[in-house]
């Protein structure tokens, strides 16, 4: 796995020849993606208001809610739920599109013509994840906010007007804080693609080998997913304590 | 890389001692061959003798645990071999890539390398599949839109793009009728007649075989047992072959059995035995 990532990372210069592939796999990913994925961070949003709200409400602080909310979906959920989404939509569709070409003899037609499956294959679908993805995870935050503000508008235990919601999501929501979860997101899609591509083009059995490469790299991509959020949080911790 | 030059001679294939090994299973045990520039060589055999992984050693998608192979002298693995010699392979399931049009297929080789602009990349392609007699209509299909003896001419035509040095056929004629058989067949010589490359067909359809082989060699168990022309192999004493060539499902007394060697004339495949050379 990181001898493909690091075959996709030399092969980055190739990513202008490929551009046509990049924008198929960008059509692809949004189209498949975009509605599950507003949906999605619409009731994320809204669980998120009808959990925290009523105890917010309850001490006096429900005009925070949106700045919790905000904050939660920014630096976590957003970049967590909407991976783990692509992992399972599009991730699953890349392992077993590669698999299917490895075990029909595709990729080494590739390599007989000379051509290599890692710029051909894997360059333009690790880009277009990693472009599509941060994408995905803005739709998500304005959906999800406008889910937590519905239900902290509407819902009589929490009782927080939108605009209270939203001024609030505003003054406490900064920059670096989405740029927090921008670096996680980035993280997150590069390392999907690669577990994904590398699952699919080490399949080997015919169609169970197929099922097979299919159920491991989503399998894998939410494990990675959960320990890279891990790491990378703790990293970006001191950063976050040093501005604040 | 440079573009493909004008058709070259075919090359000289030497093996020698090749071995591989599957975990504890031998699949080719010291294969020694010759093959000449610009013959029709078939490798003949039982399923599962090991045919299909020596050819895979030939383009280099496998390697060996222990032998070379050579081209022209120049070791398969060696650093440029594939900027030196153009080689092609047509693969059993004809391996094209199903997100691409038919003419995407046969000009992807072109198209990627960027060896020629792309009028002139439409322009081969055409000439290629009018070769295998295809249609300007087929060339916008997808390759699930055809039939299992267009793909396996489709897959000759992505082949000739390169204007190979080199061309490997695995099992071109399975799964096709007798008369798409034939086809792919007249395709094979006729591509080996204008390229003049080398070409070795890896098969166990004993008409396709003996029709256009210039010679044959029989691998059974990861090894050669016999080597030469369709008339010296035929006329071998070696048990296996003599099994192997007079399999018939029913015998020819009664009239109902399916052709055997002996009787299936070079003619089938619109030549006589050793005419290609």
């Amino acid at each position: 796995m990181l001898l493909l990532f690091g075959e996709t990372v030399k092969a980055l210069p190739l990513a202008w020849r490929q551009r046509r592939k990049i924008a198929e796999q960008l059509f692809e990913i949004g189209n498949a993606s975009l509605f599950m994925a507003c949906t999605l961070s619409l009731f994320i949003g809204g669980v998120l208001s009808l959990q925290a709200g009523p105890l917010l409400a309850q001490r006096g602080l429900g005009s925070l809610l949106g700045g919790l909310v905000g904050e939660s979906l920014t630096k976590e959920l957003g970049p967590v739920m909407m991976a783990i989404l692509l992992a399972g939509r599009i991730g699953s569709a890349m392992a077993a599109e590669l698999g299917s070409m490895r075990v029909y003899q595709e990729i080494d037609a590739l390599r007989t013509l000379n051509i290599n499956p890692v710029h051909f294959l894997v360059l333009p679908r690790v880009i277009a994840l990693s472009v599509a993805l941060p994408c995905l995870v803005i739709f998500a935050l304005l959906t999800g906010s406008a889910g937590g503000a519905l239900v902290a508008h509407f819902n009589q235990e929490v009782g927080v007007s939108a605009s209270t919601f939203f001024n609030n999501l505003k003054a406490t929501l900064e920059l670096r804080d989405l740029f927090h979860g921008m670096i996680k997101t980035f993280l997150f899609a590069v390392m999907i693609g690669v577990v994904c591509c590398n699952q699919g083009l080490q399949t080997i059995g015919g169609p169970r080998g197929i099922g097979r490469s299919v159920t491991k790299a989503v399998v894998n991509s939410i494990v990675f997913i959960l320990v890279l959020d891990y790491v990378v949080t703790r990293l970006l911790l001191p950063l976050a304590k040093f501005h604040g | 890389m440079t573009p493909p030059a004008p058709a070259d001679p075919g090359i000289a294939v030497q093996v020698h001692g090749l071995r591989k090994a599957f975990g504890s299973q031998t699949i080719l045990d010291g294969i020694d061959l010759s093959i000449r520039p610009g013959e029709i060589f078939v490798l003949m055999g039982p399923s599962g003798a090991g045919k299909s992984v020596f050819l895979r050693h030939l383009i280099g998608l496998e390697t060996a645990d222990a032998g070379e192979i050579l081209l022209n002298e120049v070791k398969i693995g060696d650093e440029g071999v594939r900027e030196r010699f153009r080689l092609a392979m047509v693969f059993q399931s004809g391996g094209l890539l199903n997100s691409l049009t038919v003419a995407e297929n046969v000009g992807l080789y072109l198209s990627e390398h960027r060896l020629r602009p792309p009028a002139e990349i439409r322009r081969i392609v055409a000439e290629k599949l009018a070769l295998v007699n295809l249609t300007e209509q087929d060339a916008l299909k997808y390759p699930t839109e055809l039939s299992g003896g267009m793909k396996k001419r489709v897959a000759i035509a992505r082949a000739l793009v390169i204007e190979p040095q080199l061309v490997l056929y695995d099992e071109p004629t399975s799964e096709l009728d007798p008369l798409v058989a034939l086809t792919v067949g007249r395709e094979i010589v006729h591509a080996n007649r204008m390229s003049g490359a080398t070409t070795i067909v890896v098969s166990h359809d004993r008409d396709l075989a003996f029709g256009i082989a210039n010679r044959i060699a029989f691998l059974d168990a990861g090894k050669i047992i016999a080597v030469g022309t369709p008339a010296e192999i035929r006329a071998s004493r070696e048990p296996l072959i003599q099994r192997f060539l007079a399999a018939d499902f029913a015998p020819h007394a009664n009239g109902s059995g399916t052709r055997s060697a002996k009787d299936a004339g070079p003619a089938q495949v619109g030549r006589r035995e050793g005419e290609v050379s």
